[in-house]
């Protein structure tokens, strides 16, 4: 069981991170980047509603009927949304404001449904809900990377509070759209060279050879 | 919010406002295939149509049937049964009487019911409070102003297939950098029509 959650912890932060290396859902990653708090929410709503509707789409994954499953994933995955969206609503007007449609958008984060399809559905529900938790995890990780880069450059803040001091020419660039853009682009070329995934590498290399 | 000109709505959404450069929606389709000029056309083409009738649809269902009921906290759920009950007709209908219609748009309507793009502008629309009128010129610009950057995006991407990359950046390393040149090339646009 320990060995099992560190496994699947190290799968969905690290190796199988859906930002990086599947590059799945950063429509709403990218939006939210600007504000360090906003994309902190916005991680933790992202890891309640991947977590929970693994869960769930795990605990009744044997009476489902396989070809309306689609459909019913969908809708275990807008009610947790809707959850969150009421919960921010009540708690954190200011932040459910900020982060306006992004929210809602999370029904179609390919994320979540990618790990429903592709995990939930045929293992149990104690560990689809840890997968889809650390899963979850993985994406608010990059989400405050980015943010961390762009409220620092953008802002010269973090949560709001002042780092750089008055010196700072605020980089306005950096929380326009174009900055986020660039960032994610930057971060996946650096995580690219850095941490080179093995097994792709074979097969560029195998590709290449059979090219030349 | 209420009274701008939606002719200002339609060219904002194309130009200032895009989906994808500005608002950062339909992105996932858009790294995925965006590789050929022909197949962004259609893809782009299908977004466009698919925008303009579900943008209208979920307007009417929200304005008319959840509003009176006050059952607006159920629109995410009503908006996605909206638009995959519609792209599963338009599937169907265009299967049946457009064959030529078929081949170039159908293989990519499931994919839009997954767009993020479609439920976003009905996101926006609900939360800007547009009128019936407006809410149409939102969705047809949203579309153009998708299809304008995913063509343009094919577009450098064929120019720059063969072009020797930095390790580690190609594919959707090299894709962001670029969708990041073009954004900040749509930012001179800011300023010509503004609906924020």
């Amino acid at each position: 069981m320990a060995s099992n959650v560190k496994k699947l912890a190290i799968l969905g932060m690290w190796k199988d991170n859906p930002v990086f290396r599947q590059i799945l859902g950063i429509c709403s990653s990218l939006a939210v980047t600007n504000l360090m708090m906003n994309s902190l929410i916005m991680g933790l709503g992202l890891m309640f509603v991947t977590a929970f509707s693994s869960l769930t789409v795990s605990l009744i994954r044997q009476f489902t009927p396989k070809h309306i499953r689609m459909m019913v994933q969908t809708f275990i995955i807008a009610v947790y949304v809707i959850i969150v969206d009421i919960f921010l609503k009540a708690y954190q007007p200011d932040i459910s404001a900020a982060l306006g449609p992004y929210v809602g958008l999370i029904i179609t984060n390919c994320i979540i449904m990618g790990r429903c399809e592709a995990y939930a559905q045929n293992n149990p529900p104690h560990l689809s809900f840890l997968d889809g938790l650390f899963m979850g995890a993985g994406y608010a990780v990059v989400l405050l990377v980015i943010a961390f880069f762009r409220e620092l450059l953008g802002f010269g803040s973090l949560f709001g509070i002042e780092i750089l001091g008055s010196w700072w020419v605020d980089w306005t660039l950096m929380i326009m759209p174009p900055g986020a853009f660039f960032m994610l682009g930057i971060l996946i070329w650096v995580t690219k060279n850095m941490f080179p995934d093995t097994n792709k590498d074979a097969k560029a290399t195998e590709k290449g050879g059979a090219k030349a | 919010m209420s009274e701008i000109n939606p002719i200002v709505i339609f060219f904002a959404a194309i130009f200032t406002n895009n989906m994808i450069l500005s608002n950062f929606l339909g992105m996932c389709s858009f790294i995925a295939v965006s590789s050929e000029i022909k197949t962004s056309l259609s893809l782009g083409q299908a977004v466009t149509f698919v925008l303009t009738f579900t943008t209208l649809l979920n307007w009417m269902v929200y304005h008319w049937l959840l509003v009176p009921l006050g059952l607006e906290y159920l629109r995410f759920i009503i908006f996605i049964i909206v638009i995959a009950a519609f792209t599963q007709l338009v599937e169907m209908i265009i299967d049946r009487y457009f064959q030529s219609l078929y081949y170039a748009l159908g293989i990519f309507l499931p994919l839009i019911t997954v767009n993020c793009a479609i439920l976003g502008v009905s996101l926006f629309m609900v939360i800007r409070d547009y009128t019936l009128l407006q809410s149409m010129a939102f969705g047809v610009g949203s579309g153009l102003g998708w299809t304008l950057a995913i063509v343009t995006l094919a577009g450098i991407k064929q120019k720059i297939k063969n072009n020797p990359l930095p390790k580690g950046l190609e594919g959707a390393g090299i894709t962001l950098i670029i969708t990041g040149i073009m954004a900040l090339a749509f930012i001179g646009f800011s300023g010509i029509v503004q609906i924020q």
